[in-house]
């Protein structure tokens, strides 16, 4: 059971990414390469209908965390307090960033709601980035100084940086070069995520643009996963144990580089949402990845003297978790049949159809 | 730690009093939106169309603000209530991700349709996605109020040696006594607010001369939905609810009526009088013998307990706080009815529209539904300490262990400065959209 609420879990969070992640890349896109005012609402436009139920996958994730595996839930929340609120606060500004801009019309109103959105989705992207390189890199559990845990032994505080930036500091930061390393991975993959996005839901002229910068980005992202790779070692010992335990799991980097292969044919697709595909084949396959490698842990500890968080010991008991699953299965059916009809009314080109009444 | 504690819970009563000061009207306002769509099918009239569009922008600001400040309530269950979180996770967490899978989904993705798609889908689709969106935001409320009546009056857990709880019996939740009366009382009470709302605007018209038509509409809509509401929500709900606290939690019941000494009969219903802790007694009192006994046993010789019956350690830690915000709620009430009593004589007889002082009042209204919806809210929270879990676990105890004080006064003033940015920007908003009103008839 607990394993079935574990795929269930990843698989929210992994759509979340996707979702949320093409509307924090359209935000940074529009930050640095939005220059008038159509290239803006046409952006924001692409974006309009669908971001707020895109952000629900957030909510509706953190409410299946905190009732299948509270102890969980209950150890990072309060460990990654800082970033955490940080990162509520920047949610806040590009909710308002998006459905503010256009109940004023005068420019400087505009601008401001305009950086509001743009660099609070640039910054989320690298937070949520950091926050993956935390969980694989792990957190010293229980505050061990000197083999002496200072609390109970599942929890944990981290500060936003230690002076050394080292992932392999005793007393670790949520901010090191590794994880920082994988922001600005986040921010590059977004961004790709976004611009393809856009190049699907519109007919902006920015398109030509785009597609340039996906092309070069790709590059970018390329060379920092084989990086990445490279010094995966520093914080994992053993980081591919596991694909070699259960090799069917060699399917997940294999998605992500079948996406990153096909982002770079983007310039020559004929059908515009193929971009879109590839750069969701990246991500699913990232972050299946990523998160298998540490699998069947949640949050590895760094130190010996308590354990790691993992599925069994952070788990609630077992009647509700199987209670919980009807309840699921019918939420589950019937936001499969919102997203269709919502998809449905607002598919193809989302410029160009007659969407609503400007307010 | 006492001081730890003290900024997480200034940090929730902070950020959860603006939180609901926006979906106490989206609540109720999907419902007279979903009743003008309604009108407007049944009649083709082209007004109603438009005024349910037009409170569908008063909808989306409101929303907007409802879900970014919401977001946060979600997250401090684990950020400043670890331990808490960590020990009943099982259970509440049950409900609250049953909010977010079954009803935000709901609204989200139809207030998008609602708001954009109309000449996509169609009328009778626009009126059914509107529909849903009502349906959403309802069966949030359904879904919070049943977390927090689980934690006023725990049902259906098991404690396990380890200290944390897990559920055994699911439909216990939804069958949980607390449940029923309050989420009626709560719905009934921001069904007040938009009420109030509503007509307020529409005198805000008349009294402007402009928007005739849709003035009079809003301030017809008002009175009537306001005064119905008024009174569900003193009687039967409101009674419901005070039963429910004598019966599960007699000692609260007592401080919210501030009544410190056993009265044998005849308990009697304190108007005004303030708690005086030190002496335990009210000062400048005014009373009426029998009633109190009579309302809450329907029997006007039983016996009501003061707090002097209970042990001083399971008194609510805030007394006065808790007295006040019981009769400040239960005193509004009270006036809400008689004044919208008032304005629907006045439109039965016709007079309402010209009637200036009527109008004025119906428009300084306005405020008040919104402190009686956050003093009620006050009188379920303060009446529920020094608990976080009535009767099972202490509010001391729930807190996060590793979280410092410094860090929560530092977020805690982050909210501060941020939310009073975003009422201040709601306000300008706000007050833009009511004064365009909505879109002239041809
Ligand atoms: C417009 C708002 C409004 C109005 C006019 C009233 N209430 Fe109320 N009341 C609420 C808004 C509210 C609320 C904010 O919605 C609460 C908080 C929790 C809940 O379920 O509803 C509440 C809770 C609440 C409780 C529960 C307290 C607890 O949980 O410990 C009681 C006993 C009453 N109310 C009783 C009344 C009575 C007898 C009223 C007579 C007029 C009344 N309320 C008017
Ligand atoms: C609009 C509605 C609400 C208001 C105005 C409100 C108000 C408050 C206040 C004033 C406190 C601080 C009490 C104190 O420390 O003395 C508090 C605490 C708390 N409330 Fe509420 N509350 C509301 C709804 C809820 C709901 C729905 C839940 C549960 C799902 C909840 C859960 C809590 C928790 C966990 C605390 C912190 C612990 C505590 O101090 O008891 N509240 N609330
Ligand atoms: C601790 C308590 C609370 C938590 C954790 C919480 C959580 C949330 C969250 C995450 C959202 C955003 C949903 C979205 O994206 O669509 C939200 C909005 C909403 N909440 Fe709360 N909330 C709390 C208290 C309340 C209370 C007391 C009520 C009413 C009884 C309420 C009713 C709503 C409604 C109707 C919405 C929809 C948005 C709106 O209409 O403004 N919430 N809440």
């Amino acid at each position: 059971m607990e394993l079935l609420w574990y795929i269930i879990l990843m698989t929210m969070l992994i759509i979340y990414v996707i979702l949320d992640g093409y509307d924090f890349g359209a935000g940074i896109i529009h930050l640095f390469f939005a220059k008038d005012e159509d290239d803006k609402k046409t952006i924001i436009r692409a974006i309009g209908p669908f971001w707020d139920a895109n952000e629900v996958w957030l909510i509706a994730g953190g409410g299946v965390l905190f009732f299948t595996f509270p102890i969980l839930y209950a150890s990072a929340f309060s460990g990654f307090y800082l970033p955490l609120i940080m990162i509520l606060w920047l949610l806040i500004f590009r909710a308002i960033g998006i459905e503010l801009r256009h109940h004023v019309a005068n420019d400087m109103w505009r601008v401001v709601w305009d950086k509001a959105f743009g660099i609070s989705s640039l910054l989320l992207a690298l937070f949520f980035g950091i926050a993956l390189g935390n969980i694989v890199r792990g957190v010293n559990l229980g505050g061990v100084i000197d083999g002496v845990s200072n609390y109970e032994p599942i929890y944990f505080f981290l500060p936003l940086w230690n002076p050394t930036f080292s992932p392999q500091a005793q007393e670790l930061g949520v901010i090191d070069w590794f994880t920082l390393l994988l922001g600005v991975i986040g921010v590059v993959s977004l961004t790709i995520h976004g611009a393809n996005w856009i190049i699907f839901k519109t007919n902006s002229k920015l398109i030509p643009k785009l597609k340039n910068v996906v092309f070069n980005l790709n590059i970018v992202l390329v060379v920092l996963t084989i990086f990445t790779l490279l010094v995966w070692h520093i914080i994992n010992p053993t980081p591919f144990k596991n694909f070699f335990t259960y090799p069917l799991l060699w399917i997940f980097p294999i998605l992500t580089f079948i996406g990153m292969g096909g982002l770079f044919k983007v310039k020559t697709y004929k059908k515009s949402g193929m971009g879109f595909l590839f750069s969701s084949l990246f991500l699913v396959g990232g972050l299946s990845a990523t998160i298998a490698s540490i699998f069947p842990k949640f949050l590895p500890s760094t130190n010996t003297v308590n354990p790691s968080l993992t599925i069994e010991n952070t788990v609630t008991g077992n009647y509700g978790l199987s209670t919980g699953i009807v309840w699921f299965a019918i939420g589950i059916l019937l936001i499969i049949a919102y997203l269709i009809f919502q998809y449905r009314i607002f598919s193809g080109k989302i410029d160009t159809i007659a969407y609503g009444e400007e307010h | 730690m006492e001081d730890m504690l003290f900024y997480d819970r200034m940090q929730f009563a902070f950020t959860i009093t603006f939180h609901y000061l926006f979906p106490q009207l989206t609540m109720g306002l999907s419902l007279l939106i979903v009743y003008f769509k309604w009108k407007y099918l049944r009649t083709k009239l082209e007004h109603y169309n438009k005024a349910a569009k037009f409170w569908m922008k008063v909808f989306a600001l409101n929303f907007v603000i409802g879900v970014v400040t919401g977001i946060p309530m979600e997250f401090q269950f684990g950020t400043n209530w670890a331990k808490f979180s960590e020990l009943t996770g099982g259970i509440i967490g049950q409900t609250l991700a049953m909010e977010g899978v079954l009803s935000f989904f709901l609204e989200s993705s139809f207030i998008g349709i609602f708001l954009f798609g109309e000449k996509l889908i169609g009328q009778k689709m626009h009126f059914l996605s509107g529909f849903l969106v009502f349906l959403g935001t309802w069966l949030s409320g359904l879904f919070i109020i049943a977390t927090n009546a689980w934690m006023q009056h725990p049902v259906g857990y098991e404690i396990l040696d380890n200290g944390r709880y897990v559920l055994t019996n699911f439909s216990e939740l939804f069958f949980n006594p607390w449940l029923m009366p309050a989420y009626l009382h709560n719905q009934a009470a921001s069904l007040v607010t938009a009420s109030f709302v509503i007509a307020a605007v529409g005198a805000f018209y008349l009294l402007n001369n402009k928007h005739h038509l849709y003035g009079k509409l809003f301030v017809k809509t008002g009175v009537i939905f306001g005064f119905i509401a008024s009174v569900i929500v003193a009687f039967p709900t409101g009674d419901w609810n005070a039963k429910n606290v004598v019966k599960y939690q007699p000692v609260t019941f007592a401080a919210m009526e501030g009544v410190f000494e056993t009265q044998p009969t005849d308990g009697e219903i304190i108007l005004i009088g303030q708690p005086n802790m030190k002496e335990m007694k009210l000062d400048n009192k005014i009373a009426v013998p029998g009633v109190l006994s009579f309302l809450t046993y329907k029997n006007f010789d039983t016996e009501i307990k003061g707090l002097n019956e209970f042990d001083r350690k399971t008194w609510p830690t805030n007394v006065p706080g808790l007295y006040y915000a019981y009769h400040i709620m239960v005193g509004l009430g009270t006036i809400f009815i008689g004044a919208y009593f008032i304005a629907l004589v006045f439109l039965w007889r016709k007079k309402l529209y010209q009637t200036k002082w009527l109008l004025w009042s119906i428009l300084f209204l306005v405020p008040f539904p919104y402190l009686t919806n956050i003093t009620g809210w006050y009188v379920a929270e303060l009446g529920r300490q020094p608990w976080l879990v009535y009767n099972l676990l202490p509010t001391a105890q729930g807190g996060s262990p590793t979280v410092s004080s410094g860090n929560t006064l530092f977020t805690l003033l982050g909210f501060i400065g941020l939310y009073l940015l975003l009422g201040l920007l709601f306000v300008i908003l706000i007050g833009k959209i009511i004064n365009k009103g909505p879109q002239p008839i041809k």
